[in-house]
């Protein structure tokens, strides 16, 4: 790893104000994949602004109808949460399966999605339920946010402070673990809210997170898995690599999406 | 060059350090605590487990400089010098939970992290998911569980050798 300055600011302000100073700075949330490509010397910031002292920037609350979790909440905080758990467990599934129980211990949801890893967890249930990313500076759609691999909406000294999760009655999430990394080599996330009904895939589209409209199409009848049996995907547009093939990726896409399903009517 | 100061094992400890360096390097290397290990050094095997303020991390993946002020606890940290061991170390001697004994302080710790979790009754399906991210290329993992259901159990008020934990 390269060396660099490390700043630890308590504000948002001054936080901004050390990005603003350091163009060239990354935030360091839980450090669980910065940290890592920086060994890789992948990447080499001159300067990291570690936000864990910042105040207010990590719980799990419910507001209205719907939970809002601070940007530097650990996986493990929010998989355990009991506000979570009663509000929308389907939504605790995704952190407690994310990584190892260390990992979990310091990985932040604001590290992930910012990183916006094709085969991070996290993107899925944002998007899966239609999520809203709070930074410094403003709102954002998940369906805006996400704009390709490793690449999100977020402009130069904007700070993601918290992410607003609207409370789906029905939602699950499944995924194929990578035996190694943990990671999803696919993972589908489906949610029902009122009409709204989204079936979110990570890990599967060399363009990142996606929704499958042909699936959320076929749901609004009934949310079941019944509804999209025998239902598959095209395989173009999906990862290759030794892992899986693009038709394994579309076709565990189907089934997952099932197996989500039926695990959201449980 | 940045200074940190943290709390190692009940002792307060400050050094000059790179902001690059790794907790796990700033324990080792500074401070000569060479019982966590340094397996595969991309946070797959748990071989640098410690914890930092009470909860397991992989010290691989943690600056020193992140750790300013916190309370850390490594595997030296368990027992008292030429006391008992603690129990959980005491049942991985017990029943022999390993073979070249390179990944064991990681197991130590992360078990202590699956009590703190999950108390001190746990079966063996709990045992083994929760080790997911520590990794023993000698033992199959079997003896490992018996030790860690074991010394969960010593662990436990009135339990046979209870101590405290940390």
């Amino acid at each position: 790893m390269y060396n660099f300055t490390f700043h630890r600011p308590t504000t948002v302000r001054q936080a901004a104000g050390l990005l603003a100073r350091n163009p060239e700075a990354k935030l360091l949330a839980g450090g669980h994949s910065l940290l890592p490509v920086m060994k890789q010397r992948l990447a080499n910031p001159p300067a990291l602004v570690d936000l864990s002292l910042v105040e207010g920037m990590s719980g799990v609350e419910l507001k209205g109808r719907s939970v809002v979790i601070g940007a530097m909440t650990r996986h493990a905080d929010v998989a355990n949460s009991k506000v979570l758990q009663e509000a929308m467990p389907g939504l605790a599934m995704v952190p407690g399966s994310i990584g190892d129980p260390q990992v979990r211990n310091r990985g932040t949801i604001g590290g992930s999605i910012a990183n916006n890893d094709p085969n991070a967890d996290y993107p899925a249930a944002c998007l899966g339920l239609g999520a809203t990313i709070v930074t410094n500076k403003r709102r954002i759609a998940a369906d805006d946010f996400f704009t390709g691999m490793f690449s999100t909406a977020l402009e130069e000294g904007e700070i993601i402070v918290k992410v607003m999760f609207p409370i789906a009655k029905k939602c699950a999430y499944e995924k194929f673990k990578h035996p190694a990394s943990g990671f999803a080599l696919v993972g589908v996330f489906v949610s029902k809210r009122g009409p709204d009904i989204r079936v979110a895939v990570t890990g599967a589209g060399s363009n990142g997170v996606f929704r499958v409209k042909s699936f959320e199409e076929a749901l609004k009848k009934r949310f079941a898995a019944k509804s999209i049996e025998g239902m598959t995907i095209p395989a173009t547009g999906m990862n290759t690599d030794i892992h899986a093939s693009a038709e394994y990726r579309a076709h565990l896409v189907g089934v997952l999406a099932r197996r989500a399903l039926a695990k959201a009517a449980a | 060059m940045p200074t940190v100061s943290m709390t190692v094992n009940g002792k307060p400890v400050t050094g000059d350090v790179e902001a690059r360096t790794l907790l796990v390097q700033f324990l080792r290397e500074n401070l000569r605590l060479t019982g966590t290990h340094v397996g595969c050094d991309t946070s797959q095997c748990g071989a640098c487990v410690i914890h930092i303020d009470g909860i397991a991390a992989k010290s691989c993946t943690t600056l020193a400089l992140q750790c300013e002020g916190a309370k850390v606890t490594t595997i030296e940290g368990l027992a008292e010098a030429n006391g008992p061991l603690h129990p959980m170390q005491e049942a991985f001697r017990e029943h022999h939970g390993l073979q070249c004994g390179y990944c064991t302080p990681g197991m130590i710790m992360a078990a202590l992290d699956i009590v703190r979790r999950r108390g001190n009754d746990l079966d063996d399906h709990t045992i083994r998911e929760q080790l997911d991210g520590n990794i023993c290329r000698c033992t199959g993992y079997h003896n490992i569980v018996k030790a860690i259901k074991a010394g969960a159990k010593a662990m436990a008020p009135g339990g046979a050798s209870r101590q405290a934990a940390e």
